[in-house]
């Protein structure tokens, strides 16, 4: 098993080292693959079992498969990866518990009595020492590559590309989602909004914007209504769940301040913060103006105490 | 041992070689009659009675070219095609026609054609009319098939086409219980007789390397002696049970369910009498076998000794002349069991009967259609008056059948009575003996049917048939009055080229000059006054006296021949049937049901595995392909 | 020295066929297939180093590029399948239950 030319050679080289970090590396990866339960974690310790494999084979002289492991597999198709976890959720956690029952077990059984077969059988299969990759790359590496894929596996690689095309036009034709009714087109969408308006009170015009406050110009901060509360739908629901936002007494506490500065009293200011909501549905003509309350109004404008409640507002929303 | 003269067959030649014709036509009529369908259903009954009259018109052609020719050239055999040619030994089928078939065939196609013209009036008003007719016509085809065979295997042909012919037309009236069952029962006695002749067939093929009537009766006087009486017993069965003889004759009276122009053609006339063509044309063999000759007699004997009895007992019309017909039979074929001598006799007697009971079962017929489908001839009565044609060719029927000097019955059985006094004087006494019972049971016909008191049935007003039914019963009233004047200085001498002995002297005249005849009219005249004393004197009974003697009641009874073989032979055998059919139930059933169960039960385990998981299957074939591996590793091990 | 990339390869094999066969989530089980075919891919490769010849690494190539493709409709899948029922999961059993 061990001829004298190994014995002579010295006990550890430069591949022996990279394998065994890489080997590592690799089989760590390989397990957090299928051990995460969340599929990000999952797919970027996929992405440390590329990036070892292709170490790897830049030491067993595949420079071009090393480059393509990296740009391909790693660069591009993980990231396709990470766009569909993206798209399905981000977030979403696996229950790693068993829903079949045995078939964990048997699993591990089977795979494990698979790998003793697989060793069994190739652990001591080569006998020669490496041949290394001199004599086929006597013309140069990339030459010889090159001849190989453009002439003996010319077919196979036109063959790839036809898959590849055709790969590519089935995934459009699959993402395409089908629409079931028409487009709706502004008049529709007029319609809808004035129905939800009749129906439930839906405020008419834009949604406000956020961030219009005089210190803030970041999305992340709610717009104040008119009585002071927090405007819910300014901001996105996505920064809402994240509690991205501003928190909304922050926002309000130097109205009020300014407010009792110019009153002097506490609850002179809460009376002239509360005495204007009423006039103004009374005196503005247009409901533009006084429907974006409506929906907070029956609470908002009698106590100013649902002020401080931004954060229940949004995950409500 | 003489050996039996016959003559060599020489071949058909000019008009004989289209004998086939003589089958082709009836044949021909069945077939469109049947393929035709309701087509048919219009004209079909006449082309049916047209067809059996052709074949009458060629049979008189052939019959008169055969009494043209020298006698030692009146056999001719037609060959109509070769049926099998296999390797060294072919197999050509051949019509036969010689003084004894053609003689078959002017009574089959006569009496047939009769027979279908009496069915236009009997049958008119049934909605199966033409299926009846096609089946008449299957039934007159096959006959010929039967008598005009030059070979055993052809014959057989024709025998078993007629038990077709006969089972159909028995269940013809498929509707009734009684008919379908009485059909089933002649199918399988017929069976059993049949079962006798192919083996007798097989002998032949075995000894003698061929079957036909040529080979068999050359190769007849080489036989071994045990070989010989074997084979005459095996066709004597297949005799018995064509021909009604005991025992097994209790097909006959059941065989009465059928349409009585049915009982008349097949069940009187013609197919019942296929048993003794069947063993005066096998000659040769009985000839080689005593033993087998003896038991043919003693069968006959029997048979119409217990035929007379039972006709003696029956209350149905059908039923006496079903008795009455085994026991002319049994005379028939005491006769054929006596040898050359009575070869003769026993066709003489069977043309006479052929007209006479014919005659007498048309007359039946006739009754029956005038009083309302009823049998029962306690119901009848003073049918002289209303039914004089009925009456008067009945009566004719009835002189020739009890046998009253110069009508035809008088001349062939008093020649079968003096022949077996002549070979065995017990049988000779037996057979005189059933003379005097058959006067007293026609006698007691007559007088319930026709004189007496009316006992007719309420609303039923006896009335004369139409012109087709009593047209035919003339003209076989005609032949019962003459036939025998006619025939009995001539018959034996034509039939002199099959074997048969010809007597030295035989005129148109009966045969007063001999003590014997004198003795069978003394014999008959008894019989007839004791029935016209018991019958015709007294009035008869309404009902059937419930107090009678055990020889009446056994007589009812057929004489408990179908309780016997119900005992013997259906009841085991249903017994037999119910166990096998029980073991088919619970063993074998139980066995195919539990296996069935268990694929089930294995099944639904296995159902479990095709879960749809994706990952179940993708572990099922992991688990495989470890399997495939370790079995590998293992090979290299070992 | 060239057994153990074997033994390496056997192991990313077995890892990613027990991931197929124990993770329900779509995603998963198709990283656990990449596992797969990148073990595959490293036997290719340090065959070719020890035979000293480049067919190895070709094929190699070749199997990268159809992963790619298959990762192209295997994820669009996913995407249709999710969008119709919004779950990645393999455990639904009218996926192969008629």
């Amino acid at each position: 098993m061990t001829p004298a030319p190994i014995a002579l050679a010295p006990l550890v080289s430069g591949a022996d080292i990279t394998f065994w970090i890489c080997a590592v590396l690799a089989v760590a990866g390989a397990v957090g693959v299928i051990a995460s339960s969340r599929p990000v974690y999952s797919a970027l310790s996929l992405a440390v079992t590329m990036l070892s494999l292709a170490a790897l084979y830049a030491s067993l002289e595949a420079g071009f498969l090393f480059a393509v492991q990296i740009i391909v597999y790693t660069g591009a198709i993980l990231m396709l990866f990470l766009f569909v976890i993206m798209l399905v959720g981000v977030s979403s956690r696996d229950h790693l518990i068993e829903t079949l029952r045995g078939h964990r077990a048997a699993a591990f059984t089977a795979a494990a009595a698979l790998l003793a077969l697989l060793v069994l059988a190739t652990g001591q299969a080569v006998t020669s020492p490496p041949a290394g990759l001199e004599a086929a790359t006597a013309d140069g590496y990339v030459e010889s590559l090159a001849q190989l894929i453009f002439q003996r596996y010319v077919i196979a690689f036109e063959a790839t590309a036809g898959l590849l095309i055709t790969a590519a036009v089935a995934a459009m034709v699959l993402a395409h989602p089908r629409r079931l009714r028409p487009k709706p087109g502004q008049a529709e969408r007029l319609g809808d909004r004035l129905a939800a308006y009749a129906s439930q009170g839906r405020h008419l015009g834009p949604l406000p914007s956020s961030g219009v406050t005089a210190r803030h110009n970041s999305i992340a901060t709610p717009a104040l209504l008119p009585d002071g509360t927090v405007a819910p739908e300014s901001v996105s629901a996505t920064l809402a769940a994240r509690v991205a936002i501003a928190p909304a007494a922050e926002l309000t506490a130097p109205l009020a301040a300014t407010s009792a500065a110019l009153d002097g009293t506490g609850p002179g200011v809460t009376a002239a913060l509360a005495a204007p909501p009423p006039a103004l549905p009374a005196s503005s003509a247009s409901p533009d103006l006084a429907s974006p309350a409506s929906p907070a109004s029956p609470a908002s404008p009698a106590s100013p105490a649902a002020a401080p409640a931004p954060e229940e507002g949004p995950t409500h929303a | 041992m003489t050996t039996l003269e016959t003559i060599a067959p020489v071949a058909a030649t000019g008009s004989f070689a289209y004998a086939w014709l003589l089958i082709a036509l009836p044949l021909a009529s069945a077939v469109i009659l049947q393929a035709g369908g309701r087509l048919t259903d219009r004209w079909g009954h006449l082309l049916a009675v047209l067809t059996p009259v052709a074949s009458f018109g060629l049979g008189l052609v052939y019959f008169l070219g055969l009494m043209g020719r020298p006698e030692a050239e009146r056999a001719v055999d037609a060959s109509v095609y070769t049926w099998i040619a296999a390797g060294g030994w072919h197999f050509e089928v051949g019509l036969l026609l010689d003084p004894l078939s053609i003689l078959f065939v002017l009574l089959i196609t006569g009496v047939g054609s009769l027979i279908h013209v009496y069915s236009l009036g009997y049958m008119a008003h049934d909605p199966n009319r033409r299926r009846f007719f096609a089946y008449l016509n299957l039934f007159v085809a096959a006959m010929l098939i039967l008598v005009l065979a030059d070979d055993y295997l052809v014959l057989f042909v024709g025998w078993e086409g007629v038990g077709l012919a006969s089972y159909l037309l028995i269940s013809f009236w498929q509707e009734r219980p009684r008919a379908a069952a009485a059909g089933k029962k002649a199918f399988i006695v017929h069976r059993i007789g049949d079962l006798g002749l192919l083996m007798g067939i097989f002998t032949m093929l075995a000894m003698f390397g061929s079957s036909s009537f040529a080979a068999v009766d050359e190769g007849a006087a080489g036989l071994a002696p045990g070989w010989a009486c074997f084979l005459g017993f095996m066709l004597l069965l297949g005799a018995c049970g064509k021909s009604a003889q005991v025992p097994l004759q209790t097909w006959l009276l059941d065989a009465m369910e059928g349409p009585t122009p049915v009982s008349a053609l097949i069940h009187a006339a013609t197919m019942v009498t296929a048993g003794v063509y069947l063993v005066v044309r096998s000659g040769a063999v009985y000839d080689q076998a005593p033993a087998a000759q003896l038991a043919v007699a003693i069968v006959g004997t029997v048979t119409l000794l217990a035929g007379a009895w039972i006709g003696c007992a029956k209350d149905d019309i059908k039923k006496v002349l079903a008795g009455s017909t085994m026991s002319q039979i049994g005379y028939m074929m005491l006769a054929a069991g006596i040898g050359p001598a009575g070869y003769a006799f026993a066709i003489f007697h069977l043309l006479t009967h052929g007209f006479f009971k014919a005659d007498m079962f048309l007359g039946a017929g006739s009754v029956m259609h005038g009083t309302g489908d009823d049998v029962n001839m306690r119901h009848y009565g003073a049918l002289a008056k209303v039914m004089p044609i009925t009456f008067v060719t009945f009566a004719a029927g009835y002189l020739a059948i009890i046998g009253v000097p110069f009508f035809s019955g008088a001349y062939s059985k008093d020649h079968i009575i003096e022949a077996a006094f002549e070979h065995n004087a017990v049988l000779g006494s037996l057979a005189l003996l059933g003379a005097g019972v058959t006067a007293f049971y026609m006698t007691r016909l007559m007088c319930l049917t026709f004189f007496g008191q009316k006992r007719w049935r309420e609303g039923i007003r006896p009335h004369e048939s139409p012109a087709a039914m009593w047209v035919p019963l003339v003209v076989l009233a005609v032949g019962a009055v003459i036939g025998g004047m006619a025939l009995n200085a001539w018959i034996s001498r034509w039939l002199v080229p099959i074997g048969a002995e010809a007597p030295e002297h035989a005129t148109w005249l009966p045969d007063f000059s001999n003590p014997l005849s004198w003795a069978v009219l003394a014999v008959v005249a008894v019989g007839v006054v004791i029935g016209w004393l018991l019958f015709g004197r007294r009035p008869a009974p309404d009902e059937a006296p419930a107090a009678v003697s055990p020889l009446v009641l056994a007589g009812r009874n057929d004489l408990f021949f179908d309780a016997a073989y119900d005992a013997a032979l259906v009841r085991p055998g249903l017994a037999l049937a119910t166990g096998v059919a029980y073991f088919d139930d619970h063993g074998v059933d139980r066995a195919v049901e539990s296996l069935g169960g268990a694929a089930l039960a294995t099944g639904r385990r296995l159902r479990r595995l095709q879960n749809g998981h994706v990952r179940s299957y993708g572990l099922a074939m992991l688990i495989g392909v470890v399997a495939v591996g370790v079995v590998l590793a293992l090979l290299q091990l070992v | 020295m060239p057994d153990l990339y074997l033994v390496l390869a056997s192991t990313l094999f077995v890892i990613g066929l027990t991931g197929f066969l124990i993770r329900r989530n779509a995603l998963i089980v198709f990283m656990s297939t990449e596992l797969m075919l990148n073990a595959a891919n490293l036997v290719f490769v340090s065959m070719s180093h020890v035979h000293g010849v480049l067919d190895g690494q070709v094929a190699a190539f070749f199997v990268m590029v159809v992963a790619a493709a298959e990762v192209v409709i295997g994820l669009s899948l996913i995407v249709t399948i999710f969008r119709a029922r919004r779950s990645t999961s393999v455990d639904n059993e009218i996926l192969l239950k008629g």
